[in-house]
């Protein structure tokens, strides 16, 4: 059952607003989020009450519009917000589908084996479920360019770490509760590390989109061995290896 | 043509809480990029008028203490804003003390080492901005971003800072009065999460003095007082939405956390309630151990309040003065006067 409720306006202080649609995580909440984030999309293009928007940021269950207060009509903002809201169907467009390079190796992956263990699975198994498995991400953020994807099998959710690492190497790739993760830098966190991605997930020089993810996209992992990742890394921070070479062939379901 | 040599700034310590920042980078949170941008933007923006910039160049934003800075190709002309001086060591030896809210213009060799910011947080303006290159549309430091704001990395000893040179000719400097930080409480409207919250501990959140503790960065305030209660067991975290400058969220600890401009662009924890624009900047000068009150108004408070702080600073930006600075011998004013050729004609 889809827990669709009423969608709700909430006033983050008075220079945006957020639409909530839910207070739970879903496919089908995200992608009315991401319905009403392209439906203010348009508007900001073409409606002056949308002029001043500064920042649309999808999550998981909300659309948040930052706005600059001195210059909109919050109020009739927020009344237009709510109704598109009311109306907003799932998003029209798929985002964009990544199938994306993970290596398993030990050195990468501390968390894999004791994982594996508390499930009582083979790493392995771990693994070809994870293979398995489409990703969704759902929201970028905590850190510039983080995706929170969900779509992990529920047999591998696990919670957090108890004690936070000082420092996760950037390129991990990360699961707890049912979400994946990869730290687009080096940070502290408390996830589980499974394997660790060649391809940079945030880099500046693509100005109009320097995290490689957006909230919407899709992601399937496939897996490299040891000589392969580091190929592909080197092919990756020369400049030689695109993001794009790393999109899906066809939109994944 | 050639464009004239830009001037230079030389950090020679880059002390520590210094950043490069402007109005920040708005339009990339949905990346995860944080809007950054100066602390207290009225403050920052003095500072920019009294060396004749205009609004929304990029300033040093002064939260800590040890920078030093030498001018190494000058004239430059610079000014304070806030409760803060510096001392100005002359490349000739001679030392004096440059309060704030006037330019000064310096000359090559000449070392300006900046106090500790009374309230916490300070501006310096060069004429002509920082002129680093910016980065996704700002040059505002962030290090969680990767862009720590210098060459995209941290200060270092010998880092050269670009801005104008001051062209030779007029001595004359402008100054003006403080402007003025209101007291009071600070101003919130209601957070997206005050059902989190249980009646008695929403009236504590309003009623608390509460006190300013030592963690506190860019990113966020720590404050310190009684325990708000949340209104159940799992009233303490949220599946992570939206925050913004201004939230004040409250974790399973029961101590409230403000973000401030460098804070992420989620967050998990409920929100209690969000300070108004206009008051943003009040939160850039709580260093720990001094109190704060929260009170709450309504939306067209808010929008009322950030009105009248626009047109005070309009005000303040009128009331900005030409002056010579003591020291200076004003030979145009002598001849006008008559003074000098005056003197010459006299006859015995």
């Amino acid at each position: 059952m889809s827990p669709v409720q009423e969608p709700v306006l909430l006033a983050l202080g008075d220079s945006a607003w957020t639409v909530q649609f839910a207070k739970t995580i879903h496919p089908d909440i995200h992608a009315r989020v991401m319905g009403l984030g392209q439906r203010v999309a348009q508007l900001r293009e073409a409606d002056p009450l949308f002029a001043h928007i500064e920042d649309v940021v999808p999550t998981f269950r909300s659309l948040t519009v930052h706005f600059s207060p001195m210059d909109t009509d919050s109020e009739r903002l927020g009344e237009r917000l709510l109704s598109l809201a009311m109306e907003a169907t799932k998003a029209s467009l798929a985002g964009r589908s990544w199938r994306l390079p993970a290596c398993f190796d030990p050195r990468f992956a501390p968390d894999l084996a004791p994982m594996a263990q508390a499930k009582g699975l083979q790493e392995r198994q771990v693994i070809e479920r994870l293979l398995g498995s489409s990703f969704r991400a759902y929201m970028i953020g905590f850190l510039p360019g983080f995706p929170y994807m969900g779509g992990l099998p529920v047999e591998l959710a696990m919670p957090r770490l108890a004690s936070p690492r000082v420092r996760v190497p950037a390129r991990s790739i990360a699961l707890a509760g049912e979400m994946c993760a990869v730290y687009p830098w080096d940070s502290p966190g408390g996830w589980h590390l499974i394997g660790r991605t060649p391809v940079t997930l945030f880099n500046l020089q693509h100005a109009g989109q320097a995290a490689m993810l957006a909230a919407g996209d899709t992601v399937r992992w496939y897996e490299v061995g040891l000589d392969e990742y580091e190929a592909l890394f080197r092919q990756c921070q020369s400049g030689e290896m695109q993001r794009e070479c790393f999109l899906g062939p066809e939109p994944s379901a | 043509m050639m464009p004239p040599p830009a001037g230079l700034i030389e950090v020679v310590q880059p002390g520590i809480g210094c950043s490069v920042q402007d109005r920040g980078r708005p339009g990339h949170r949905h990346q995860g990029i944080p809007a950054a941008g100066w602390l207290d933007a009225p403050l920052a923006q003095a500072a920019n008028a009294l060396v004749g910039n205009a609004s929304g160049l990029a300033v040093l934003e002064l939260r800590g203490m040890g920078l030093e800075l030498r001018v190494h190709r000058g004239p430059v002309r610079v000014a304070l804003a806030g409760r803060v001086s510096a001392r100005w060591q002359r490349h000739e030896g001679a030392s004096a003390l440059l309060p704030a809210w006037q330019s000064a213009t310096l000359q090559d060799g000449d070392r300006l080492i900046p106090g500790m910011a009374e309230t916490g947080c300070a501006y310096l303006a060069v004429a002509g901005g920082v002129d680093l290159p910016p980065q996704l549309g700002s040059r505002s430091s962030d290090a969680r971003a990767g862009l720590p704001g210098l060459l995209g990395r941290n200060w270092k000893p010998g880092d050269l800072l670009p801005c104008s040179r001051w062209p030779a000719g007029d001595a004359r400097e402008w100054r003006a009065p403080p402007w003025a930080v209101p007291n009071g409480p600070i101003r919130v409207l209601p957070g997206p999460q005050q059902d989190h919250f249980s009646a008695q501990a929403l009236a504590l959140f309003y009623s608390e003095s509460w006190q300013a503790t030592a963690g506190q960065d860019r990113m966020g305030l720590r404050l310190s007082g009684q325990r708000l209660t949340h209104a159940g067991t799992d009233a303490a975290e949220i599946v992570s939405d939206a925050v913004a400058p201004g939230a004040i969220q409250v974790p399973a600890s029961g101590q409230p956390i403000v973000l401030l401009a460098d804070s992420q662009t989620v967050g998990g924890y409920p929100k209690i309630a969000h300070v108004i624009s206009a008051d943003l900047p009040r939160l850039a000068h709580l260093p720990p151990g001094t109190c704060v009150q929260f009170q709450r108004v309504t939306p067209g408070q808010a929008r009322q309040a950030l009105q009248a702080q626009r047109q005070a600073w309009q005000a303040w930006l009128a009331s900005q003065e030409q002056f010579l600075p003591p020291g200076f011998i004003d030979e145009e004013a002598l001849y006008r006067n008559n003074l000098v050729s005056g003197m010459l004609l006299a006859k015995p």
